[in-house]
Parts: structure tokens; C-alpha cells; sequence
């Protein structure tokens, strides 16, 4: 049987909105982040599937692009998590409503 | 026509003059100390534009244009569409001639304020005013465009406002000052209508020359025929002082005597007049607003003399007598001759400049003796001719030039106009009959009241008292009164009566009906108006509508009759106010009196003309004021803004718990919204 | 062909069963473990695409470096488990409408893609690790560059973020 992209493609769409969702219900922020993650995962797997469909490197490129800015999210990130438990002792982000008007 | 582009300066420097008097005086107050500087700077900046302008008149050739910065195009004011507007003036017979006067006269009132505002605290401001005055009126009257006509148009207007609210610490100039700029204001709006109205049918700006308003006086169509003409003589009654919209004028004596003399007689006043007779072809069409035109300057002119016969302030009467006098321009104007209306125009700011700077002269002398009295009120005056012989001798030259004592000025313009309605009459419209009669009436009253004001104030009896005398004023200002005085002598001679030499001898009507090539001088009337103002000469203007000479309905016999008469009337005149005040003195008033009646007491009252307006205009107004303040501004306005502002407030309340603070909800959001746009996307 | 279409399947389960498995564990150490199991599998699908270097490259930052970040901070706050959420709970229904709308407009937008049949020429040259480094030396020298600014910026904001300052010492010597 022959792979045609649409199969990467679903797989990837249905990642994404687990991503998506998790972002929406889980409040612990790590987790949150980790469904970032995913996500951005999904899309590079879009990305490479595309990149394969039209035997193109540009896909590839831009999915290490997307690792790099994911890493570097992610460490900023987990710094400002870390911050967050410092001061509070708790990341839950339901418990962070600073900026409320 | 050709292009001259050095004669931008005409425009340049009283413009420029202003800028360094005001800047000057404003920057250092040393230089405003400096009186004879300024003056001197003020008046040579009008001295040069007129030896222009006269070199211009000297070497006429046709048309001259030029634009504000040389080249006519050289400054695009703004364009758009079709429309394409240059500062664009243009030199041909008849702005030429009124470019003479508004230059000429207002050098010689430059030089005689040198005299007159020597030691007023505002004395560098008086010169920047009058120069930006002179620069204004030069934009009326040279300006080739509508839109730089009304520029000028309100420059002077705004001029006028200042200078008779120059003295502004008392409360009365200034409210006089208000009252002239709400008049002309109103007339102003008929103006800027009237503008609308001739772009909207002729869809340009320019006023003569190629594919002009003026030729294109024939694509008015429907009640733009009428009502365009209507409309700018609704703006002329307001700059020219005439029923409805003359109360100004007279109020306007507030300002410094100069500008009396400049603005409120010899030129601003008679802008009206030249708007219509350079806008005449418009009115060629619409015979009906011209008979509205003679019966209104026939009542203003009447009303105006009358009320000035029972006026005792020599200004007063004087600015009673320039309203009456512009009524007779605009009777000039309301028989179609227009040619005779700017004779009338020239010959009346010659008498009435002279006669306003001698009545300043006088006021000037009054003034230094320190007395209690009011300087200005004739019956503390007299005999004053033992004191003043140059003032008086001017003033009793223009006297008699304005009473229409043949020979001097006033009578052959004041004569055209009597004969030209009297003409108009004889074609078969019986209104002009009226309009002839009440002129004559008034021509007697002009006699009889100049008359009493001369000899109220230079002869009879001494009337004023303190130790000191009134003293001669010095040369700035004899010198200026005595060229007025010998203008207004002899400037009628620039067009005798066409009864002499089929009037081949009008020079002002050769100059203006002829010399143009192109037609679009002023020379054309109504037919008997052009066919008689220009004689045999008017076959060389092209309008079609004027006949030639054998079908004059005036003989010689007839126009000699009429001259007789108005002669007789004036002589009449007065030679009655002469007796009368001669014998009676001051009492001479107390026999008008008995023989008017009650009239008299109106004229005193100045027919009630400000009661009038105050009580039908000013106090509905203010009342309405009042209570739209209450009933519109309170609750409706301040409703509404108020209510915007409530519910704002409100809406902000309510969305501002939007804002929780809380990512996640954040989060919520952008995916609602991308799943918005992303199903629009799909489903479009 | 066979064995391509199996392995794609076996990944794609399991990288399904990975993510949600990340988003139903309440504790973080499983969430982060079932991430990644699905990492994992997404590599695997990479190499069905016959993208040998980009799956090694994400088992190395992802798996390797990325999530060993993750368990650390984990473990570092010592976190409890989640309280329980009811799954019928207002924002939990409005996210799931939300989520499967999304993925039924993403699956129409799909279907109505129709694939380049059979690109021509070198087949798969795409995933060389020849071509993407000679384009990542060439065609994207710039955002190659920027990338790096860009992790330096990261690592030398994380330190500052992350370290502990006693902002009152602080004022005080100065």
C-alpha cells in the first residue's frame, strides 16, 4: 500500500489538537509546556512530510529552525517556571493572575 | 494681455511693509519709537505700487497679468478635480483705474497719519494695519479670480475691523468694530454663495480674460440668472454700506480719522460698486435686480441724507453723507451705466477723503485746546476759517464738489448719474423715473447738509472756549488735503457730460468702454446706459446689444434741461443753507426743525434703523441663545456627550473581566478565534 | 513497502497513545515520560519518510537534551500530582468542542489537498545530510546565524531568570 502524505497529515492534525487541548484543560505549567511541545513536534512532522512530497529542503531547514526556537523556549521557559515556584511554591497557572485589571 | 511678471511687487510690497512694521515694532521697541521711520517705510511701500500702477496706465497696452510670485502660475494656491487655482491678478482699465486710487489715496492718508498718529502708543501698529489694508484691497481690486477677490474681500474686512477697534480700550470702539464685522460678515455669506453658485455654472474662478466667468456670462441657466446677480449685490450692500446692512458704517467713525477717510470713504466702501461693475455682463441679464439695485441705493441715498441733516458730529454727518453718496453709485449701477458708477467712485474718494481729513484736521485742533467738549461736535465749533485757512479752503472745495456746484468734480459724475436714470425712465421703466426724483431730492439735501457742516464749523460764530485757539495742522497733513482738494476740483473733467461733443470728451468712459480689446472692460450697460455713457466711440465694443448713436432717445435739448436742473438744485441748496445758517447760526437747526416736525425727530433718531435690528434680530437672537443654552446645549448636547462617555465607561466595566489575568482562559481565546477564522476560511 | 506501511502504523499509534497519554496523566513524571514515548515515534515516522538525519537530530535535542530538561525541573520542584478535573467540567467541554472542530476543519482542509503525484528527478535527495547542510550554509546562512544569537540570547536569559537574587542585599550594598 502506498503511504500517501495525507496519512502523515492526519496523524500530525490529530497530535496537534491533543496538544491544543492539553494546553487547554491541564493547569500545571510544565505540562502545559510539554504540550507545547508536542505540538510544535506535529508541526514539524507536517513539515517534513511536505518537504518529502515535494522534494524540497526547505521543509527539513525550517524543522531544525523549530527545534532550535524550541529549545531555546524551553529553557527560558523552565527558568521562568522555576522562578514562579520560587516565589510561590506553586506553578499551577490558575493561581497566577497577576496581570488582572 | 501679456505677462509682467515684475509687477508682482505692486502686491509684494505693502505686504512686505506690514510684515517688517509689524515684526519691527514687535521685536524692538525702539524701532516702533522711531515715528518718522515708520511712516516713512509704511508710506513708500504704497508709493512704490503706485508709480507701478501708474506706470502701467501710462503704457497701456491691453490686459496685464501677473501672478503673486511673477509668473501667474507661480503660486498654485490649490487644485483638485477641475478645479486649478493660481494667485493670479491682472492689470487692465478698470482695476487699473482702482488700483490708482486705492494706491494714490492711500499714500496721501499715509502721509497725513504720519501728522495725525504722531504720539499714539499704537502708532507702528496704525502703519501695519493700513499697509496690510492697502494689500488687501489691492487683492480685491487686481485680483483676476474670485477666490483672490474674496481674500482681498475679507482682508479688508478684517482691516476695517481693526483699525475702527484701534483705540479697544474704550468699550464703544470695540463694539463698533464688532458691529461692522457682523454686517459685513453677513453680506460676505451672499459672496461666498454667490461664488458656489458661478463655479457650479461656469466652472472656473477667473473673473476675465480666456474661458473666464466673464465669458461665460451667458451658461447661467434657470434662477442662476437672478439670483447670482442678487446675491452679490446682498454682498455689496454689506461692504458698501446699503439698506439692509448700512448701520455699520456710521459706527464705523470710532476708528482714527485716517481710516475714516481711506477705508470708510474712498476705498473699501466702494468695493461693492466694483465688484458689480466688473461683474456686470451677470447683471446685464437680470434687468429686474438692477431696478432692485436703483430703488434701494435710491432709499439708502435718501435715508442717508436725511439723517444726516440732523446729525451734529462732523463725522457722523460725513459718514451719513459717504453711505448717501454710495447710494448714488449704486443708482449709477442700478441704470446699468457702470462706467458711471466708477466716475462716481473716483470723484467721491477725492471730495470725501479730503473732506474726512479735513474734518480730522479739525478734530486734531479741538482736540489741543483741552476743552471739555466733544472735538468732534460741530456746535462747539465755528468760524474755525480765522484759525485754519487750508483745512478750511479744502474743506469748502470739497463742500461745494459734493453739493454738485458745476465745475467741480461731484456735479458731472453726480449729473451722469441724475441723467442715466432719467434716460432709463424715458425708455418706459417708470421705476428709474423715481429713482431720478428721489436723487434729485437727495441732491438737494447733500447740498444743504454739506453746506451747514462748513458753516457750522468754519464759519459764524466762535463757539468754542478755553484760553487757546485752534491751531493750523502742520504739512503732512495741508499738503495731502490740498492735492484731495485740486483732484476733487478738477478730476470731474475726466468726463464731461455727453452732451458735449456726442461725448467724445468723457475721457473715463473712452478709457474704460474702448481701450479694452478683448470687451471685457466695463463699458457695457444697459443699452441707453453704454449707448449714451460712450457715445459715438461705443461702436467699437463688441457687446452686441448696443445701439448706435442715431437711436439716442436723448436730444441735446433734453440733456441740457436736466443739467440746468440739477444745477438749480444744487445752487438751491446751498445757497438756502448758506442764507439760512448765516443769519440764525447754531438757531438755523431749530427752523429746520420747526418746518420738518416730526420728521425731524426721526432723522435725529436715525430713523431707527439699530432699534430696529435690536429689537427684531439682536433680541430674538440672544432670547433663542438662551434657551437652545438651556433646551439644546444642556440636555440634548451635553446628553449626548455625557452619554458617550457613560457608555464607555459601562462597556469597559463589563469587558474588562475579560482581562482575568489567567492564561489558560488566554489561550481559550486564540483558539475560539482561529477557529473562527479558519471555518470563515473554509466555508468562504 | 510493507514494512514501511507497518512501522507507519505502529509509530502513529504510539505516538497517538503517547500524547494522550501526556495530557491524561496527572502526574507530571508520567506526562513527561508518555511525551517522550511519542517523541519517539514521531522519530519513527521520519524514518518511514525516509528522513534519516531529522529523525536522529530529534531523538538527540528532543528526547535527549529537551525532555532530560523537563524531568530535571520536574523532579527539581518536587511537584504533587494534579487534583483531579472532572472530565465534564466547563472549560474541559468547551476545549474538547473546541479541539475536535479544529481537527474536522484541519482533516476537510485535507482532503481536498491533492499530492504532487510523483515529484520527478532524485528522489528523497531532501533528506541528504549533504543538501540540508550545504543549504544550511548557503541558502540559510542568515537564519543559521540568527539561530545561534538567538540560543545564546536564550541561555544567557534563562541564567538570569533562573537565578536565585536577593534582591534586599542587593540594595543594601548600594
Amino acid at each position: 500500500m502506498e503511504l500517501s502524505i495525507h496519512y502523515y497529515l492526519v496523524i500530525s492534525a490529530i497530535m496537534f489538537v491533543l496538544g491544543v487541548m492539553g494546553v487547554l484543560t491541564r493547569r500545571n505549567a510544565i505540562v502545559i509546556f510539554m504540550c507545547v511541545e508536542l505540538m510544535l513536534n506535529s508541526v514539524n512532522l507536517t513539515l517534513v512530510a511536505f518537504s518529502r512530497e515535494l522534494n524540497n529542503a526547505d521543509g527539513a531547514m525550517l524543522v531544525f529552525f523549530v527545534m532550535c526556537v524550541a529549545a531555546a523556549e524551553a529553557v527560558v521557559g523552565l527558568a521562568i517556571i522555576i522562578s514562579m515556584f520560587r516565589n510561590r511554591q506553586d506553578i499551577d497557572i490558575n493561581n497566577f493572575n497577576l496581570f488582572r485589571w | 494681455m501679456h505677462e509682467e511678471p515684475l509687477f508682482s511687487l505692486i502686491i509684494l510690497l505693502p505686504l512686505l511693509g506690514s510684515l517688517l512694521i509689524g515684526l519691527g515694532g514687535f521685536m524692538a521697541p525702539g524701532f516702533a519709537k522711531q515715528e518718522k521711520t515708520v511712516g516713512l517705510l509704511g508710506t513708500l511701500m504704497v508709493l512704490i505700487p503706485f508709480s507701478f500702477i501708474t506706470y502701467a496706465f501710462l503704457n497701456y497696452e491691453g490686459p496685464v497679468e501677473f501672478g503673486l510670485l511673477g509668473a501667474v502660475d507661480s503660486v498654485n494656491w490649490m487644485f483638485g478635480g477641475d478645479l486649478d487655482l493660481n494667485f493670479t491678478y491682472r492689470l487692465d482699465e478698470l482695476s487699473l483705474l482702482m488700483g490708482m486710487i486705492v494706491t494714490g489715496i492711500g499714500s496721501l492718508i499715509h502721509i497725513y497719519s504720519i501728522s495725525y498718529m504722531h504720539g499714539d502708543r499704537g502708532f507702528y501698529k496704525f502703519f501695519l494695519y493700513l499697509n496690510l489694508f492697502i494689500f488687501s484691497m489691492l487683492n480685491l481690486v487686481l485680483g483676476n479670480n474670485m477666490v483672490v477677490l474674496f481674500l482681498g474681500w475679507e482682508g479688508v474686512g478684517a482691516c476695517s475691523y481693526f483699525l475702527i477697534g484701534f483705540w479697544y480700550e474704550d468699550m464703544g470702539n470695540a463694539k463698533a468694530a464688532q458691529k461692522a464685522f457682523v454686517a459685513n460678515r453677513i453680506g460676505d455669506f451672499a459672496m461666498l454663495v454667490a461664488m458656489m453658485m458661478i463655479y457650479k455654472s461656469t466652472g472656473t474662478f477667473t473673473i476675465s480674460g480666456e474661458g473666464s466667468i466673464l465669458e461665460h456670462a451667458g451658461d447661467f441657466t434657470g434662477d442662476a440668472v437672478w439670483l447670482v446677480p442678487l446675491l452679490l449685490f446682498i454682498a455689496a450692500t454689506g461692504k458698501s454700506a446699503q439698506i439692509p446692512l448700512f448701520v455699520w458704517l456710521p459706527d464705523a467713525m470710532a476708528g482714527p480719522t485716517p481710516v475714516s477717510a481711506l477705508i470708510h470713504a474712498a476705498t473699501m466702501v466702494t468695493s461693492g460698486i466694483y465688484l458689480i461693475a466688473r461683474m456686470g455682463e451677470l447683471f446685464v441679464g437680470a434687468p429686474g435686480i438692477l431696478m432692485v439695485i436703483g430703488v434701494v441705493a435710491a432709499l439708502t441715498s435718501l435715508i442717508a441724507a436725511l439723517t444726516a441733516l440732523a446729525q451734529n458730529d462732523i463725522k457722523k454727518v460725513l459718514a451719513y453723507s459717504t453711505v448717501s453718496q454710495l447710494g448714488f453709485m449704486f443708482m449709477a449701477l442700478g441704470a446699468g451705466a457702470f462706467t458711471t458708477a466708477i466716475f462716481h467712485v473716483m470723484t467721491h474718494a477725492f471730495f470725501k477723503a479730503c473732506l474726512f481729513l479735513g474734518s480730522g484736521s479739525v478734530i486734531h485742533a479741538m482736540e489741543h485746546m483741552h476743552t471739555e467738549e466733544d472735538p468732534q461736535d460741530i456746535r462747539t465749533m465755528g468760524n474755525l476759517r480765522k484759525y485754519m485757512p487750508s483745512t478750511h479752503w479744502t474743506f469748502f472745495i470739497s463742500t461745494l464738489a459734493i453739493a454738485g456746484i458745476p465745475g467741480l468734480s461731484g456735479f458731472f459724475s453726480k449729473d451722469e448719474i441724475l441723467t442715466m436714470n432719467f434716460l432709463n425712465g424715458m425708455d418706459g421703466q417708470m421705476v428709474y423715473f423715481i429713482v431720478w426724483g428721489v436723487g434729485m431730492l437727495t441732491a438737494f439735501l447733500t447740498a444743504f447738509y454739506m453746506t451747514r457742516v462748513y458753516f457750522l464749523t468754519f464759519r459764524g460764530k466762535e463757539r468754542f472756549s478755553g484760553e487757546k485757539h485752534p491751531h493750523e495742522s502742520n504739512a503732512f497733513v495741508t499738503i495731502p488735503l490740498w492735492i484731495l482738494a485740486f483732484l476733487a476740483a478738477v478730476g470731474g473733467y475726466l468726463g464731461l457730460p455727453a452732451v458735449i461733443g456726442h461725448g467724445k470728451y468723457h475721457a473715463l468712459n473712452n478709457w474704460l468702454g474702448i481701450h479694452g480689446g478683448d470687451s471685457h472692460g466695463i463699458g457695457h450697460g444697459l443699452e441707453h446706459g453704454v449707448e449714451h455713457a460712450t457715445g459715438h466711440a461705443s461702436g467699437a465694443v463688441t457687446m452686441a446689444h448696443i445701439h448706435p448713436i442715431e437711436e439716442a432717445h436723448a436730444s441735446a435739448a433734453l440733456e441740457w434741461g436736466l443739467i440746468a436742473f440739477s444745477v438749480f438744485i444744487a445752487v438751491f441748496g446751498v445757497s438756502l443753507a448758506w442764507r439760512l445758517y448765516s443769519k440764525h447760526d447754531l438757531a438755523g437747526d431749530a427752523v429746520v426743525k420747526r418746518r420738518l416736525g416730526r420728521l425731524y425727530k426721526h432723522m435725529q433718531n436715525k430713523f431707527y434703523f439699530d432699534e430696529l435690528y435690536e429689537t427684531i434680530l439682536i433680541r430674538p437672537f440672544v432670547w433663542l441663545g438662551r434657551n437652545f443654552v438651556m433646551a439644546i446645549d444642556r440636555y440634548f448636547l451635553d446628553g449626548i456627550v455625557n452619554g458617550l462617555g457613560n457608555f464607555v465607561l459601562f462597556l469597559g466595566d463589563g469587558l474588562k473581566t475579560l482581562q482575568s489575568g489567567l492564561v489558560g482562559q488566554y489561550a481559550m481565546m486564540i483558539v475560539i478565534g482561529v477557529v473562527i477564522i479558519l471555518g470563515y476560511l473554509l466555508v468562504a | 513497502m510493507e514494512l514501511q506501511g507497518l512501522l507507519f502504523w505502529i509509530f502513529a499509534v504510539l505516538g497517538i497513545a503517547g500524547g494522550i497519554g501526556l495530557i491524561l496523566n496527572r502526574n507530571p513524571v508520567y506526562s513527561a515520560l508518555s511525551l517522550i514515548v511519542n517523541f519517539f515515534s514521531i522519530a519513527g515516522l521520519y524514518l518511514t519518510l525516509e528522513a534519516e538525519f531529522i529523525a536522529i537530530i530529534q531523538i538527540l535535542v528532543y528526547a535527549g537534551a529537551i525532555m532530560v530538561l523537563f524531568l530535571f525541573v520536574i523532579m527539581l520542584l518536587n511537584l504533587s500530582k494534579e487534583p483531579k478535573q472532572s472530565p465534564f467540567s466547563p472549560s474541559v467541554i468547551v476545549a474538547a468542542v473546541m479541539g475536535i472542530s479544529f481537527l474536522v476543519i484541519m482533516l476537510i482542509t485535507f482532503t481536498e489537498y491533492t499530492p504532487v503525484s510523483e515529484a520527478a528527478g532524485d528522489l528523497f535527495v531532501f533528506s541528504k545530510t549533504e543538501t540540508i547542510g550545504k543549504a544550511m550554509m548557503t541558502k540559510y546562512l542568515y537564519p543559521f546565524e540568527m539561530i545561534s544569537v538567538i540560543l545564546i540570547a536564550a541561555l544567557i536569559g534563562a541564567i538570569v531568570i533562573a537565578k536565585k537574587f536577593n534582591y534586599e542585599n542587593e540594595n543594601k550594598e548600594n
